[in-house]
């Protein structure tokens, strides 16, 4: 038999994780009396997670965060690592940064941990967007950035489009066998379904 | 592999009994098979003989009403495999309830793919079965009726005396998943009248992977597997000596002052109710507090969720569990809550300590001083 030191894992999850989620970074304390120049709230308390998060911005990047969250222990690990990553960064690379990215850098989520990641730049995206049109700028991003379609598995709506368009995938099934989609709560199969006819159209499949 | 931790988590699993792990120990080197004539074998047989009369003994049935098999699982999956035998021979449906264990659960919704007809009844806020909506449900079709004892998440203890007392009235088989009631409630199998009875030994202090089904005579029986004599050719299979003579030894230490341990659970409960109440703003207490688990606390803390404030417990080396979904992996919070009505938010938030044997009041006392903090930093990233 293996050691058993082995099989038995200091904690469940990572220790950037645990260091995360223990010292979370940015948290938006009252006493700090932070004036977001940006705003964004999101999130389904059915999942048991919601998010708010407020950025200041200069000179087109983002100077300072702090963010707020009702969540299990990879919400608050993934907003906290997301918080330090877009300091410093332009609007656009903010608005660009996915899940998978945040995930990366925590060294992993379990798997069926991974939808508990996607609240923290949703909120930030949804910041960014409220700074834009609070300031009267036009917001060249929107619609322009990925949508994530299936949250367990971290799957978007362009991903999708590269598959229906490179012949990949017709269909439901064939979608879910590819990439997992649908397969944790399930809740995205009727919009993942009607995506995949929208782009079977946009392209004459 | 010992770790040094306050466990109150004992309606997942109790460690065994160091009077337990003893008595295995002797009893690992009888190796004879119990089925077998000669002197190796006549030994092994003993073990399972006196195991057996000091499950009986604890459970007020006779000595051959005891089915020795792998657990509470197993016994409640072939209690419905009987229920589903009667019904292919001359028809009729079963009753249980939502707040099953999932070894009823699951196996309710396996046997309706098959065209079993199962209805269930529902709970109280209190987390108890309305009792006049099962007795609706129970017709003179009914079969089986299935109620547990006590619940594992809320605590609540169900009245199972009147369910069983209904189910009689119109002919049908009465079952109780007895599991979490072992050693924290006084059964008596035979003046009860149950047909059938659930447990496991690893609930009680004995090992885990071994259990029975307690069957009153003349109750009908199938088998769920075939091969073997044992058990009357209704559980197959060598018998498994040593965890079962582990499940006698902890049936008589759970018989010794088991009013006395019922008193001790309830006043560490009620210490840990009232500290919690006492020491944390706006908590609620989930489930019936007038019938409830002697060991089991169920408490909601809005504005906190349930597996952040469990990681933060086991960081702290306190060991319990959350009727979270995020704990689970299945993205919904505990059935068990949610069946009760409760606010999803509540469901998410819930903490279960579960008090045991080897618990002190100092763990009590530990677990108050580390849970305040714990709750008001949580509170404070909280956007609730």
């Amino acid at each position: 038999m293996s050691d058993f030191k082995s099989f038995m894992t200091d904690w469940v999850y990572t220790d950037t994780v645990k260091d995360h989620f223990i010292n979370p970074r940015n948290i938006w304390r009252k006493e700090d009396e932070f004036e977001p120049d940006g705003f964004g709230e999101v999130g389904s308390l059915a999942c048991g997670d919601q998010m708010r998060v407020g950025i200041k911005v200069a000179d087109g990047k983002i100077s300072d965060i702090r963010w707020l969250t009702y969540g299990c222990a990879s919400a608050i690990a993934s907003t906290s690592m997301m918080s330090e990553m877009v300091k410093g960064m332009t609007l656009a690379e903010a608005y660009a940064i996915t899940p998978a990215m945040i995930t990366n850098k925590l060294g992993g989520l379990p798997e069926h941990k991974f939808h508990c990641s996607v609240l923290g730049d949703k909120a930030l995206r949804a910041a960014i967007d409220d700074y834009l049109e609070s300031t009267g700028q036009e917001n060249p991003f929107k619609g322009h950035v990925a949508k994530i379609v299936c949250e367990c598995k971290g799957v978007n709506d362009q991903q999708i489009e590269e598959l229906v368009k490179t012949d990949k995938v017709a269909n439901l099934q064939q979608l879910m066998e590819l990439t997992g989609l649908g397969t944790g709560c399930g809740k995205c199969k009727a919009e993942a379904e009607r995506l995949i006819a929208e782009f079977r159209h946009l392209y004459g499949k | 592999m010992k770790s040094d931790t306050v466990y109150m988590d004992n309606n997942a699993t109790t460690c065994m009994a160091p009077e337990v792990i003893d008595g295995m120990h002797e009893a690992e080197k009888i190796y004879g098979n119990a089925s077998s004539m000669h002197q190796r074998g006549r030994e092994a047989a003993a073990l399972v003989g006196l195991s057996r009369e000091s499950v009986a003994r604890l459970l007020g049935c006779d000595a051959d009403e005891v089915i020795f098999n792998s657990g509470a699982t197993e016994s409640n999956n072939a209690v419905f495999n009987i229920a589903r035998h009667l019904i292919a021979l001359k028809g009729g449906k079963i009753v249980t309830t939502t707040i099953e264990h999932p070894a009823i659960i699951e196996t309710v919704k396996y046997l309706r793919t098959e065209g079993v007809r199962v209805d269930l009844a529902e709970v109280d806020p209190e987390g108890i079965v309305k009792i006049d909506q099962l007795e609706k449900l129970v017709d003179d079709d009914t079969v089986l009726v299935s109620v547990m004892m006590g619940n594992n998440e809320s605590g609540a203890i169900q009245n199972v005396m009147e369910a069983c007392r209904i189910a009689h009235s119109h002919g049908a088989l009465f079952h109780t998943d007895a599991t979490q009631a072992i050693g924290k409630m006084n059964i008596d199998f035979n003046k009860s009248a149950f047909d059938y009875m659930s447990l496991s030994a690893h609930k009680f202090y004995g090992p885990k992977g071994v259990g029975c089904l307690i069957v009153k005579k003349g109750a009908p029986l199938f088998p769920l597997m075939h091969g073997g004599h044992q058990e009357n050719g209704i559980r197959p299979g060598t018998y498994n000596t040593q965890a079962i003579y582990g499940m006698g030894i902890a049936a008589d230490l759970a018989a010794r002052n088991l009013d006395d341990e019922i008193q001790r659970l309830w006043e560490m409960r009620e210490a840990l109710r009232k500290g919690i109440e006492e020491r944390i703003e706006d908590v609620v207490i989930n489930g019936s507090q007038e019938h409830c688990l002697p060991g089991t606390l169920n408490v909601s803390f809005p504005r906190a969720e349930g597996e952040s404030i469990l990681l933060m417990l086991d960081l702290k080396g306190v060991e319990v569990s959350t009727g979270s979904a995020c704990a689970t992996g299945s993205l919904e919070p505990s059935y068990v809550l949610m069946a009760t009505g409760m606010d999803v938010e509540l469901a998410h938030g819930s903490i279960r300590f579960s008090l045991g044997r080897y618990n002190t009041m100092e763990d009590v006392q530990y677990v108050l001083d580390v849970l305040p903090p714990i709750i008001r930093n949580l509170r404070e990233m909280s956007t609730r």
